[in-house]
């Protein structure tokens, strides 16, 4: 039995209000929502995949291609807009050679933007899995992103 | 109950139970609505439609509020018109200025909405949404920078058509329309319809139109250049040109075609009538031979590509004969000889539908790599195309259509509007058992309203029951009514409510009522018809005496059999 299959069995089908628990599940278990996924869903809720698509995108939580095996969240709410997170983005832009949301080619790292992870003291505030790095300042991105190679190598 | 409301100082009637705008609207105060659809339950997200309320802090939308005793209404105070041309205002600050190269030119709401509230300056601007044109289906085109996210084409596509192709993707500024995955429309479960082009009220959604294929066909002298036309074809283009429509204008439009440059005119509709012959044929051997399978007829190319992604465990019930316009296109390609050999020859065909767009180019349409129909106009490309080659309708004499296919009677128009194309079979059969008036109340049963419908006759000796899906979400009833284990001699079903009256490529008829009306027009042109159906038609007598027997390739018909299969799309 797929992973899907298996999350599905939690549910009861036809049931349109477990739509967003099961994509959850889904995005938790697989790291995001495949084309193959979205068809199963619907298939066993009995929804079109246009609808599960069109809700899925609504909310910033779910995605659609595979994030990297590092996942960079870089705030761009506020306090850390003002204090230059605009050029750190396209630090990593240029760094990486990705949009948010993309991974890179070789599947180490994909970043995305978040609106506030709470650290407006310290900001600019990026976040790795568990780690927070304060003050990144443009010029620090591609000393970080060396490091952070490593890290992905051993993942 | 009625009571009286006041509206801008005076009294009016109003009903309880409607909503504000229908009370007014009967009263002759016009308010102006942009993502209202007339049958739909109304959303009231435009907030195009808003009046003043006394009591009420906030503007209330008419279209969705229900009209009560107490109130009072301003619907064209200072404040109200403010708050509507704000919102047209902010709807253009994004949209791009490029109204004298659009397709709804002149034809937009938007552009109308701005007019009458008189928008003359750009006060709000906003930065341009990206274009991007999704040219990926032969028969829809989808230019996202002109869309205002009104979602009448996503509720037409789930509420109606249930195909539910598209739905809004994204949120806040990054909102946009498109299919799951946001992939192009030729990945998705569309069904090429068209029915979300005749509700978008700007040019987001359009037909992919032909015009300038056929114009570089037109210059060239070698080509044989050849157009076929669907019975709905005149009625509905004098409509479109604005001229009275009477039944001479069929044989106007043939002179008009060939003065444009069209080597041959040719009726789709002598198609239409082999369609209805062996349709009948069709029923008649099922009953000879026993067969309990229903005839399930396939002259909706929307409706089976609708089966082969939904139901693809319906295909085999489904009848073979190809479209009209695919057996004209054959009879054509099979019997035309070119004025010059080295060119071939070129087929035209015009309907009222946008997926004969995508029919035509189906693989089982072509042999050894040539369409039989190589392009399919709408009626309002067709009306563009007279009017760019300076054709003045109104001053032109009529002339007949060309041999082989030069009449069609008047089952072939019956058949274009829902229903039509069983009550043209039965009519069939009741001539050829001799009768002459099919039976009245089936027909009435046949041309009454409602998406699923069924009628039975019986006919001497021999019962035949009917059923007719009109507009696909009476589909669903029909599978209840066959598991159950109702059978028919014939199913007739069409993706467009109405039937092709109401096709993707009609002039939009804006209302039930309106499709009703095009549909009794057809029935008043039949009764005043004297060929009735395919067996007084002297062009199908011709056809199959002659033409079908010296033409080695249409003898045994196979041309005019299709084969439909499982299609894999993003359901």
């Amino acid at each position: 039995m797929s992973k899907i299959e298996d999350i599905l069995t939690r549910y009861r089908s036809g049931s349109h209000e477990s739509l967003i628990p099961i994509l959850q599940d889904v995005q938790a278990e697989e790291g995001y929502l495949s084309e193959e996924a979205v068809v199963n869903i619907g298939r066993f809720l009995g929804m079109s995949t246009t609808k599960i698509y069109g809700l899925a995108t609504f909310y910033d939580q779910f995605r659609f291609v595979p994030a990297g095996r590092i996942h960079l969240r870089i705030c761009n709410g506020t306090t850390c807009f003002i204090n230059g997170s605009g050029k750190l983005i396209a630090a990593l832009k240029e760094t990486l050679g990705v949009e948010p949301d993309q991974p890179t080619r070789d599947g180490r790292f994909s970043y995305e933007l978040v609106a506030c992870m709470g650290g407006c003291n310290d900001g600019p505030v990026v976040c790795s899995g568990d780690s927070f790095y304060t003050h990144v300042r443009a010029e620090d991105i591609p000393e970080m992103i060396k490091k952070l190679k490593v890290l992905a190598d051993l993942k | 109950m009625q009571f009286t409301i006041e509206v801008n100082s005076k009294s009016i009637r109003a009903e309880k139970g409607e909503t504000i705008l229908s009370a007014l609207n009967r009263n002759g105060i016009m308010i102006p609505t942009l993502c209202r659809m007339q049958e739909f339950t109304p959303t009231g997200a435009c907030r195009m439609c808003v009046v003043e309320v006394e009591g009420r802090d906030r503007l209330v939308t008419a279209c969705s509020a229900l009209v009560e005793e107490w109130m009072k209404i301003r619907t064209h105070s200072p404040r109200v018109i403010k708050a509507r041309k704000t919102i047209v205002e902010l709807l253009l600050s994004n949209h791009p200025d490029d109204c004298l190269y659009c397709d709804r030119n002149l034809d937009c709401e938007l552009q109308k909405l701005s007019d009458q509230l008189q928008v003359r300056e750009r006060r709000i601007r906003g930065s341009k949404i990206k274009p991007r044109r999704d040219q990926s289906s032969p028969a829809i085109v989808r230019e996202l920078s002109k869309c205002i996210l009104c979602g009448r084409c996503i509720r037409v596509c789930e509420e109606v058509v249930t195909a539910t192709s598209i739905d809004f993707i994204g949120r806040g500024r990054a909102t946009h329309v498109g299919p799951a995955m946001d992939r192009d429309l030729n990945f998705s479960s569309c069904i090429h319809c068209g029915q979300c082009i005749l509700v978008c009220p700007t040019g987001a959604l359009h037909e992919r139109h032909y015009v300038t294929e056929v114009q570089e066909q037109l210059s060239k002298n070698d080509v044989t250049l050849v157009i076929q036309y669907s019975p709905l074809v005149p009625f509905a283009l004098a409509d479109e040109l604005g001229v009275k429509y009477q039944r001479d204008f069929d044989r106007v439009l043939n002179a008009a075609l060939r003065k444009i440059g069209f080597d041959k005119v040719f009726l789709s509709g002598a198609g239409t009538d082999i369609l209805i012959t062996e349709l009948a044929d069709a029923v008649t051997a099922a009953r000879t031979t026993g067969e309990t399978k229903p005839v399930v007829i396939t002259a909706c190319p929307a409706w089976v590509k609708y089966c082969e992604q939904f139901f693809p465990e319906f295909l085999p019930m489904l009848s073979t004969l190809k479209t009209p316009q695919q057996i004209s296109g054959a009879i054509i390609k099979s019997t035309l000889p070119p004025k010059d050999q080295n060119s071939g020859v070129y087929t035209v065909s015009v309907s009222p539908c946008t997926a004969m767009k995508f029919e035509a180019r189906r693989d089982s349409m072509t042999r050894k790599g040539i369409s039989d129909i190589d392009t399919v106009l709408t009626v309002r490309e067709l009306a563009r195309l007279i009017v760019l080659y300076g054709i003045d309708v109104t001053n032109i004499d009529p002339e007949p259509a060309d041999e082989p296919m030069s009449q069609r009677s008047s089952a072939a128009l019956l058949a274009e509007t829902s229903g039509g194309l069983t009550e043209s079979v039965l009519r069939s059969l009741t001539l050829r058992a001799g009768g002459m008036e099919s039976d009245k109340s089936a027909v009435k049963k046949l041309r009454s309203v409602g998406s699923f419908r069924e009628a039975t006759v019986t006919d001497g000796k021999v019962t035949y029951s009917f059923a007719v899906v009109d507009g696909l979400n009476g589909f669903e009833k029909l599978r209840e009514r066959l598991e159950k284990g109702s059978v028919y001699d014939l199913i007739e079903v069409m993706a467009c409510p109405g039937g092709c009256v109401n096709g993707g490529g009609m002039i939009p008829a804006g209302s039930k009522e309106a499709v009703r009306q095009r549909s009794r027009f057809i029935y008043q042109a039949d009764e005043q018809d004297a060929m009735r159906g395919p067996e007084n038609s002297a062009t199908v007598s011709m056809l199959y005496d002659d033409t079908f027997k010296e033409c080695q390739d249409l003898t045994d018909k196979h041309l005019f059999h299709t084969h439909f299969s499982r299609r894999d799309v993003l359901l």
